[in-house]
């Protein structure tokens, strides 16, 4: 086969479909962060606890009620999701008047209230969770070995993105709730109950992350840490796309899955800073992000 | 020091001459409590050093001693701290365990500054007795090098002969790499690659199939903790072992062996240098150890702990004073070591102790018959090969 | 816009609580050493520093920067290189991390002013993180083991500060020095200018401020300050390491700040001390350390926005 800069083409297709599979993450918690950020206002700093919360929810599920991994996928979503919007009553809306960076601050704090529970009941080792029997083993696609998982992560993400961008563009529920961002006061008087929608909403966020959570599980360490690992990344994705719209949530988040593993093959040291490294290029010529509007 | 020196000798005259003065010993047992090494070290390191104590007699001795604990969460910085508070102003004698090279390495300093004694049970770093050794430290249980050793030798000598290291991209991830490789080639193996990734990475797929892609026979994990767990998990994932190549775990503990389960890790090969099902002492021990630890084990960190602490003791009891920390580890280098867990040793002058080392390989699903049981015995290694010669450890206090 | 920090009244007239509150200051600072335990009161007084460099950013300008530790932690890796392998007297290996942090948050500030609220908080986190990596990789720093044995050296090639006793004395002086630096900073016009952005940015565009500049200049001012406090910290402990660059350590100056009272001038270190003191406390309840902290700022967002010194200062509506 040919070579790309010295690298077989086998090695670089093979890393690009890896690409793929960690932008599908990186996708599904940017969407969460846009979704909350457009309604609420606020950067959720909880997402990536409540991201470790959805693997430990799956593990836990596993373990103590021998529920698997297919029923974990509805029920964790949901319990995860009703957490988030338990958060947004108790917490949230009480500084909802207050200006946007104590909600920053607050939801720092509940992620290292929730990453220090977890980490003292848990330790910091990590949990075994497998892969599901029915996605087990792979198939030799001739350049490289695509586990059957993986290539499930890649397309059920995509299916959620989709899903998520379809209801809030093109619903009627979606085009209430891109109403209530720009104009909450006239939209209640409309008779749409606005704040029951930004708890619905919150609630909805934090519950991809939860997805993404039972997601990884199978493939990734399930620990206290796995949160704040990558989750200052994302922030990153999201600066990139620039938080005005849900597309550009999910095609950053993609693409920039994919760049990082071309990072790689290529240049693996700087594999992990190279996000960072587009994010100041992007802010430096062009400040809204690839598909903000400047607020 | 001179001072410190003079009033310790004038103590030890004249408690010396008093048969029935008492010696007050406190020891401080610090290592990770809550985090990455709170299995393998943590509070189980506390409850093996009460069983040293109580075995030790104090009374019968005339000693009273004192055990405190303290977390240094894997930081050089806490760990520093807490010894300097420990030492100047709580009066502590020995600090004991300290897993995390990195912290390891600035207690020994601290230690050094202030005479007192420092046993490393938990921590790696083989410059503890190379460069960086100190007349105040001696190094128990493992290090990289015996390490290093035992899995590369080992794994050649049984057809392992083709390596390909998967790198944690950082100063303990190269040393351990570049002690294996030496030792591979030394064997006659060779190494036909390496890849270097980013401390706490999530996603291995990528290295993996570069390791995959090399046919190498052996795919070395020079990394450590969360690192080696994903690898591994992920390794199954794609059918490494399937497709022949075995994984060997550089610096892996039992306790990462329970997080991946058997059915991930069946297979793995590894050093350690003490297991607490390999006889009837250790089986024993280990009920007394679990009385305060249910349900948990104990691995070859919580052993060293409790032989350093018994040796220690011993050695104040020759010396009668704990206050001179290079006196204290010069007994101990002078007495030779006996306890029920590591046999009969020795304490080498650049402060390594020397015991034999066991190459272990995980045990299948069905090969494990009761909780715990999860290694078989693959080889003994004899203790005067397990660790480096001293020669070539570079340690100034004996190239002097 | 609404503002971020507690109302500070602006009156000339009272002063004199400022001058109460700082001979206090100075007598405590001076008493310390010989009550408690000095290494214990040298560390507070560092972070102290750096919280009040990072309240000047936060609570005078209303710049939540959640990146501070870059400044920190990398000043202090400066300045323990420059000691240990250099061979620089302290004052010098102090003023090199120093400078160095000052162009570290020129360049930082250059990309993070582009944005402002939570975008210029996010892009300092993630510029913080990514020098956290470069730290991790890059042979100087020494990775996990970070600089260590870095020798304190004779200061002005006179004072030996191995003593701890001198030491202290050096360190008090500068952080002392420091804090007065911001005092009068705040209390400037150009602090008034900062404080008129912090209000109402628009305002002051339109009144022909070129507002940009002057957050620039004081992201900068901020960035040096923490530096200097960094450095200061790797020659107390005669070590630099990774926890100093980490984003828990952007939390815990924020922690700090918030407790002791955003936008007042003796709240930060208050904070610094408490947060301090609390976690050596903790330090046997090591797990919890993370769940108290988050608890923390919780209970402060929720109940306790003013902090110890704005709640104290608003009781007997003096300026603190």
């Amino acid at each position: 086969m040919f070579e790309v800069f010295g690298v077989p083409s086998q090695a670089l297709f093979g890393q690009l479909l890896l690409g793929l599979i960690n932008g599908s993450f990186y996708a599904l918690l940017s969407l969460g962060l846009a979704v909350i950020f457009g309604m609420l206002n606020i950067i959720n700093f909880t997402h990536g606890a409540q991201y470790m919360m959805g693997a430990f929810a799956a593990f836990l599920l596993l373990r103590h009620t021998g529920i698997g991994y297919w029923p974990s996928l509805v029920i964790v979503p949901i319990v995860i999701g009703a957490v988030g919007a338990g958060i947004e009553r108790v917490f949230l809306k009480r500084i909802q008047k207050l200006d946007h960076l104590y909600g920053l601050i607050l939801t720092f704090g509940l992620a290292l209230i929730i990453e220090g529970l977890f980490r003292n009941y848990y330790g910091s080792s990590g949990q075994p969770y497998g892969v599901p029997e029915s996605l087990q083993g792979g198939r030799n696609l001739g350049f490289m070995f695509l586990p059957n998982y993986r290539a499930w992560v890649i397309a059920f993400s995509f299916l959620v993105c989709l899903a998520t961008w379809y209801a809030i563009e093109r619903t009627r529920l979606g085009s209430y709730l891109r109403a209530a961002t720009e104009n909450p006061a006239l939209v209640r008087a409309f008779g749409i109950n606005v704040p029951r929608m930004v708890t619905l909403t919150y609630g909805f966020g934090v519950g991809l992350a939860g997805l993404a959570g039972v997601m990884a599980a199978p493939i990734y360490n399930v620990s206290p840490q796995m949160g704040s690992d990558i989750i200052i990344v994302v922030f990153a994705v999201v600066v990139i796309g620039g938080m005005g719209s849900i597309m550009g949530a999910i095609v950053t988040g993609f693409t920039l899955g994919i760049v990082e593993g071309l990072t790689k093959v290529f240049f693996p040291e700087a594999s992990n800073t190279v996000i960072f490294m587009i994010m100041i290029i992007v802010l430096l010529i062009r400040p809204a992000g690839l598909f903000g509007r400047m607020a | 020091m001179r001072v410190a020196t003079s009033l310790a000798l004038v103590a030890a005259a004249l408690f010396g001459t008093a048969a029935q003065a008492q010696v007050n010993v406190k020891i401080g047992v610090m290592n990770d409590m809550s985090g990455l090494y709170a299995d393998i070290s943590g509070p189980g390191a506390l409850t093996a050093a009460k069983l040293a104590v109580d075995d030790f007699n104090p009374a019968a001795h005339g000693m009273k001693v004192e055990i405190v604990g303290a977390d240094h969460q894997n930081k050089p910085d806490v760990g520093s701290n807490i010894a300097r508070q420990w030492f100047d102003v709580d009066k502590v004698d020995v600090i004991v365990d300290v897993p995390t090279s990195s912290v390891a390495l600035a207690v020994s300093d601290v230690t050094r500054e202030k005479n007192k004694v420092f046993l490393v049970s938990g921590a790696a770093a083989s410059d503890l007795t190379g460069p960086k050794c100190s007349p105040n430290t001696i190094h128990w249980t493992y290090d990289t090098w015996m390490l290093a050793h035992g899995t590369g030798t080992a794994l050649v000598k049984t057809g392992g002969d083709t390596w390909y290291f998967l790198t944690a991209d950082y100063a303990f991830g190269h040393a351990l790499e570049r002690d294996t490789a030496a030792v591979v080639t030394a064997a006659g193996g060779k190494v036909l690659g390496t890849v270097k990734h980013p401390l706490n990475t999530q996603d291995f797929s990528s290295f993996l199939l570069q390791a995959q892609s090399s046919k190498a026979k052996v795919i070395g994990l020079a990394n450590a903790g969360g690192d080696t767990i994903n690898a591994i998990k992920q390794g199954a994932e794609f059918g490494i072992t399937a497709g022949g190549q075995q994984f060997a775990g550089l610096l892996v503990f039992v306790t990462d062996v329970n997080s991946l389960g058997l059915k991930t890790a069946q297979g793995l090969v590894l050093t350690e240098t003490w297991y607490w099902d390999m006889n009837d002492a250790n089986r024993a021990w280990t009920k007394r150890w679990q009385a305060e630890r249910q349900g948990k084990f104990p691995s070859m960190v919580h052993a060293g702990v409790y032989s350093a602490v018994l040796h220690y003791l011993k050695a104040v009891a020759a010396t009668k004073s704990a206050a001179d920390g290079k006196a204290v580890v010069n007994q101990m280098k002078a007495l030779p070591t006996e306890d029920s867990l590591f046999g009969k040793g020795s304490i080498r002058p650049d402060g390594r102790k020397i015991h034999p080392a066991y190459l272990f390989q995980v045990k299948k699903p069905e090969e494990s018959k009761y909780p715990g049981d999860v290694y078989t015995v693959r080889a003994t290694i004899l203790a005067e090969e397990a660790f480096r010669p001293i020669k070539d450890g570079n340690c100034p206090m004996v190239t002097n | 816009m609404a503002t971020l920090a507690a109302a500070t009244p602006v009156r000339r007239e009272t002063e004199w609580s400022v001058a109460v509150a700082g001979a206090a200051l100075v007598i405590l600072v001076i008493a310390a050493p010989f009550v408690l335990y000095p290494v214990f009161v040298m560390k507070a007084l560092c972070f102290a520093l750096f919280a009040c460099a990072f309240n000047l950013l936060l609570g005078y300008v209303g710049l939540l920067s959640f990146g501070h530790a870059l400044y920190f932690g990398w000043a202090g890796y400066l300045a323990a290189y420059s000691a240990k392998v250099w061979g620089l007297p302290p004052e010098f290996a102090v003023g090199f991390g120093t400078t160095a942090a000052a162009a570290a948050g020129l360049i930082a500030g250059v990309v993070a002013i582009r944005r402002q609220g939570i975008y210029f908080a996010m892009i300092t986190l993630a510029l913080a993180q990514m020098m956290y990596l470069v730290a991790l990789r890059v042979p100087m720093t020494g990775g996990e083991d970070g600089i260590q044995a870095v020798p304190r050296g004779k200061l002005f090639g006179a004072f030996d500060l191995s003593n701890e006793m001198t030491m202290y004395a050096f360190v008090a002086a500068v952080v002392l020095a420091a804090f007065f630096l911001i005092y009068r900073i705040i209390n400037s016009p150009f602090g008034e200018v900062l404080k008129a952005i912090r209000e109402n940015e628009q305002r002051a565009v339109s009144l022909g401020y070129k507002t940009d500049d002057y957050k620039l200049v004081a992201f900068v001012l901020s960035a040096t300050l923490a530096g200097l406090a960094g450095s200061l910290k790797a020659l107390v402990f005669q070590l630099a390491s990774l926890t100093d660059v980490h984003w828990t350590m952007s939390g815990e100056v924020v922690l700090m700040t918030l407790v002791g009272g955003l936008g007042t001038i003796f709240g930060p270190l208050v904070g610094a001390f408490l947060i301090d003191g609390m976690e050596n406390y903790l330090s046997s309840f090591g797990q919890w350390v993370l769940v108290i902290q988050g608890a923390v700022f919780v209970i402060c967002v929720l109940a306790f926005r003013r902090g110890i010194i704005g709640e104290l200062a608003a009781r007997l509506r003096v300026r603190l």
